[in-house]
């Protein structure tokens, strides 16, 4: 019996646990915390791009504010903490299992080949998830503890006091070295994405000969664009700023 | 044909093993793989040695009863083959080939290369079977299938159970083998009475053998010597969701 079997037993939810802590259960909540990022990237992307803006940050500041203060985006916002944890740590929970059920001793030979996806990725899929989890956390300490904690200079737009969000960002893509951390970590991403995107279909059931050809299409094509997107930005900014574009 | 071979040596299940490397001479190309151990065997016992312990039965491609990883795949390099049916022919003159047992936990070597697959009988008698009351036998035509419906059931029901997928996959998980079977029978009017019940006791049980968990990483169906495809998975996946949310069953 799990905590969770004990946990949802009064209200009569013993099956539900039961599903939550099955193996098919456990993939599918790493298939929906996923698919959730997923969607929350190319969103994120959008408000990214009007770094490139040449207004000196103004549209960028405004829609950081709007991002900090409109109620529907502070709810998701939640949901976007909670699933980033639930997937981290619920991917490393099953990783560990893995590794056990594989047993302590390896093969002397390697030769590991599959269907349609990239057999390196999908096996290091943990690997590339904590390399991703380390970016978010500096990306987060960075950026958003910042805005949160208020140490961010303030900035007169049309009368209005606002926070200037956009000169530290400014000031980090300046570093080189930030600028390829951040490109790297991009490139990582795109890799954990190739896989993850048509893996979090299959998890769902959701495989048919009609469809699936689409969705590994699709898949490969936004593990491409979105990350893409991102690093093409401090590469601009940093461009701009010292190299007289 | 001359060939080096570098294979896996375990007295017994809680004795540590190690590589040992026998040369043999003399090896036809028209002999199966496992000829080519019956022969080192032969060579081994004449020299008052212990054969190596590997697993064989129909040697015709269709029990599941041979296993091995050569050069790092299962069944050896030749897709959709069962180390029975994989000839020398496959292998080049002067050649060193490296022969272990499946890994996994659910798996343990009892004998050098042969391996305790036992966790796979019992995913099987949790639910892949259906009841049927005895009696005489109906007419074969009585039940009308489509048959694009029979072909999918059949090419899930030729898997052999042999392990390979369990072997292959990087998380030693039975997905593969577990879904073939959900969905040969799930698949059949036959088998959609206990459909609910069957999926659910055959991935409890699954679960129960402490193998790991699908990535979706597809080197299972790769290695699989029937084909098998990970569609499977995806069909066991809806039918355990829906049996989950569904079942009659309260817990």
């Amino acid at each position: 019996m799990s905590w969770m079997t004990n946990a949802l037993k009064p209200i009569g939810l013993v099956w539900f646990a039961n599903f939550l802590t099955s193996s098919i259960g456990k993939k599918l909540l790493m298939s929906l915390s996923g698919l959730f990022l997923i969607l929350f990237l190319p969103v994120h992307l959008i408000g990214n791009l009007q770094l490139l803006a040449k207004d000196a940050g103004v549209s960028f500041n405004l829609y950081s504010y709007f991002m900090t203060h409109n109620p529907l985006i502070k709810t998701v916002s939640y949901l976007l903490y909670f699933s980033i944890l639930l997937h981290t740590i619920q991917g490393l929970l099953l990783w560990r299992k893995n590794k056990k059920a594989r047993g302590n001793i390896g093969y002397a030979v390697s030769a590991l080949r599959g269907d349609g996806t990239n057999v390196k990725a999908a096996s290091n899929m943990a690997w590339l998830g904590i390399i991703i989890f380390v970016f978010i956390a500096v990306h987060m300490y960075q950026f958003w503890l910042q805005m949160k904690l208020g140490k961010v200079p303030m900035v007169m737009i049309e009368g209005t006091e606002y926070k200037n969000l956009y000169e530290p960002v400014v000031l980090a893509f300046s570093n080189p070295g930030f600028v390829i951390f951040y490109v790297v970590s991009m490139i990582i991403i795109g890799i954990h994405l190739n896989h993850g995107f048509q893996s979090s279909f299959q998890t769902l059931g959701l495989n048919h000969k009609k469809y699936t050809p689409f969705i590994k299409y699709i898949g490969r094509i936004y593990a491409f664009i979105v990350p893409f997107g991102f690093a093409i930005i401090p590469i601009i900014v940093y461009g701009r700023n010292n190299l007289w574009w | 044909m001359k060939l080096t071979l570098k294979i896996w040596r375990q007295p017994s299940q809680n004795v540590k093993g190690k590589f040992e490397t026998y040369s043999l001479d003399n090896v036809s190309e028209h002999m199966s793989f496992l000829e080519m151990l019956d022969v080192l065997n032969e060579k081994l016992s004449f020299e008052q040695k212990v054969p190596i312990a590997f697993e064989h039965d129909c040697r015709e491609g269709i029990c599941g009863t041979c296993s091995l990883v050569i050069n790092g795949q299962p069944h050896g390099p030749l897709q959709g083959t069962t180390t029975c049916q994989l000839h020398m022919r496959n292998f080049k003159d002067g050649e060193t080939i490296v022969i272990e047992p499946y890994r996994a936990s659910a798996f343990p070597v009892l004998k050098d290369l042969s391996v305790d697959r036992g966790a796979l009988d019992r995913i099987i008698q949790a639910g892949g079977f259906i009841s049927v009351s005895t009696g005489q036998a109906q007419d074969a035509n009585a039940v009308p299938i489509e048959k694009d419906v029979a072909s999918h059931a059949f090419d899930a029901a030729t898997c052999i159970g042999c392990g390979a997928c369990v072997a292959a996959c990087p998380n030693s998980s039975a997905m593969l083998f577990t879904s073939a079977k959900v969905a040969h029978l799930a698949l059949l009017p036959q088998g959609k009475v206990e459909a609910q019940k069957r999926v659910l006791n055959m991935v409890r049980q699954m679960d129960l053998e402490n193998f790991g968990n699908c990535s979706n990483i597809t080197a299972c169906e790769a290695e699989c010597p029937k084909g098998i495809s990970v569609s499977n998975i995806a069909l066991m996946n809806r039918e355990f969701l829906s049996a989950s949310f569904s079942s009659n069953d309260a817990n």
